[in-house]
């Protein structure tokens, strides 16, 4: 039984400073700190992020300009709760921005654009606050060229019932071959022995870096489906299903159908219409070879012995996708929101299958190989040219004059104003609305928050924790009223206890 | 805020030619290479000037 696809994103931003800085403010964790630091103050007093084993921590006094500029300071770690109901904190020496908890895919995806706009206005902040002549660059990507890889990962709320083995197989399927949709390209490869020569352009950022069908683990050995069983809400009912293969994406159709389709695929995994025919004989071996094959020919084998394209597979998953929409709608992913998906899905399929360039309005990977090669054409460099590898890196820079990703033509599916009203407020119709709303109206007397609860401080021992363990509760609709009627959090508990 | 422009690229369209045997110039390619032309110009004015040093310089700690 399909149950609501409430989703989010979690992007890990690449951050290089350069200029007159010191080793001390250069080094990933403390331009890290620096960043988000200097977001936090430009804008809101920091609330500490709850660590269930650790005393809930403050810091009301906020940060003054020059604690942020010494670079002998300690740097904390970072871990901080905006009004948004985002969580924006330091993660193994990258910044990082979980979007807060979104009902829908276009949501997730308005969500996730705010979280650009929050690293470039804190990007700006930071800048403001180094010695001239030094600056920090950010990047929506995955891999730094030199073995190094970051992530991008999505989250799904998927029914406990559903028997993890299930997922596994029927998922799979997917996240190896939609890449081909939603892959943001990369100039050259990672693997030992391959150089840019074999591999001069490829369809995923993090194909190379899949060594595991299976797996715990998320920063080596990395596996295509990963195990971690962290609900953050109630675990007899959910699970969340953390995906870490994919891409950051910079184009917004993209983000939207990475997320969309996963989200409708998942209800048909619950609803238990895929099936085995498309799973595949070798995902590891399978995701490789796809990545490395631009001209989508390709093909891997399956299980069941027969051979097929990532384009084939992709339109199987597609038309299962279609019959299901006719037999079961898509209540669970939105109606509008499903049904924009499957028609962008189709439409990319059929792009790719006819005319690949058709498409780089929408997809980032032929987006990016679009100007490479024709970049490589004009100025007549050769594959392992570093000015190849500067467009690779520079379509995903996050300055708003640099940014390639800005200027080829991209479609924009979201608005400005809804962007920057994501910077600051909740999703309506999720927890993160109870989040958001009782951050932006009781910030002194909130001590500490997470997913699945909220720390008070209702003037007088002890302080009172609220329980948030159902994803879908806390919403607009049952909670904006008791928020807008209460003048303290003293006052909304005794309500919500009634 | 700074604005963000929406660049929509025009859908290339694809209309039913013949191959003529004299070469035609077909205003729908004409169009997408001039297109392309200036983007690459635009790129040459703001891709980092010293692409060496900054490929070699970008690193990144593995994160997840």
């Amino acid at each position: 039984m399909a149950i609501p696809k409430v989703c989010g994103i979690e992007t890990e931003y690449g951050i290089l400073v350069r200029g007159p800085v010191s080793d001390n403010t250069s080094n990933p964790v403390s331009a890290s700190s620096l960043l988000i630091n200097a977001y936090l103050a430009a804008n809101l007093r920091k609330v500490g992020w709850d660590f269930e084993d650790e005393h809930p921590g403050s810091d009301a006094r906020g940060f003054s300009v020059s604690d942020l500029l010494e670079p002998e300071i300690e740097t904390h770690l970072v871990n901080a709760v905006l009004t948004n109901g985002a969580r924006y904190y330091v993660d193994h020496a990258h910044p990082e921005i979980s979007t807060p908890e979104c009902r829908t895919a276009r949501e997730a995806l308005v969500f996730d654009r705010a979280a650009e706009e929050i690293v470039w206005a804190s990007m700006q902040a930071a800048n403001a606050l180094l010695p001239p002549g030094a600056e920090v660059l950010c990047h929506k990507n995955n891999s730094d060229g030199k073995g190094n890889s970051y992530g991008c990962h999505e989250n799904y709320l998927v029914a406990r019932e559903v028997p993890f083995g299930r997922i596994v197989h029927q998922i799979t399927p997917h996240f190896v071959t939609r890449q081909i949709v939603v892959g943001a390209g990369k100039v050259g490869c990672e693997l030992n022995g391959v150089s840019v020569t074999d591999v001069p352009f490829q369809i995923s950022q993090r194909a190379d870096f899949f060594e595991e069908e299976v797996g715990l683990e998320t920063t080596l050995k990395r596996p295509i489906i990963n195990t971690r069983d962290e609900p953050h809400c109630d675990p007899s009912k959910y699970r969340r299903l953390h995906v870490i293969v994919g891409d950051a994406n910079m184009s917004e159709t993209a983000t939207l159908v990475k997320v969309g389709a996963t989200s409708i695929l998942l209800a048909m995994i619950e609803d238990d219409v895929i099936g085995d025919d498309l799973a595949l004989a070798n995902p590891v071996a399978a995701i490789r070879h796809i990545s490395h094959d631009p001209s989508l020919q390709r093909t891997v084998l399956l299980r069941n012995g027969r051979r097929a394209t990532a384009l084939e597979i992709q339109w199987g998953l597609l038309e299962l996708a279609l019959k299901y929409e006719r037999s079961h709608g898509l209540e669970p992913v939105g109606h509008e929101v499903g049904r924009e998906v499957l028609g962008l899905w189709e439409s990319i399929l059929t792009g790719l299958e006819r005319e690949p360039e058709s498409v780089a309005h929408q997809v980032d990977w032929i987006a990016k190989r679009r100007v490479v090669e024709a970049y490589a054409a004009r100025h007549d460099a050769g594959p392992g040219d570093a000015r190849l590898k500067a467009l690779d890196l520079q379509y995903h820079d996050l300055r708003r004059d640099k940014c390639l990703a800005r200027r080829v033509g991209l479609d924009v599916l979201t608005t400005n104003e809804e962007v920057h009203h994501a910077m600051t407020n909740p999703p309506l119709t999720t927890r993160a609305y109870f989040r958001g709303r009782c951050l932006t109206k009781w910030p002194t007397e909130i001590v500490a928050a997470n997913w699945d609860s909220m720390v008070f401080d209702i003037g007088h021992e002890p302080l009172r924790r609220v329980p948030m363990m159902e994803p879908l509760r806390g919403t607009a609709e049952s909670v904006a009223m008791l928020i807008d009627e209460s003048d303290t959090p003293a006052e909304l508990l005794a309500r919500l206890g009634s | 805020m700074a604005e963000r422009t929406q660049k929509q690229k025009p859908t290339p369209s694809r209309t039913e030619e013949t191959v003529e045997a004299a070469p035609a110039v077909v205003g729908g390619s004409d169009k997408l290479k001039a297109e392309l032309d200036d983007l690459l110009d635009e790129i040459d004015d703001v891709l980092e000037t010293n692409a060496e040093d900054f490929v070699k310089s970008y690193v990144q700690k593995g994160g997840q």
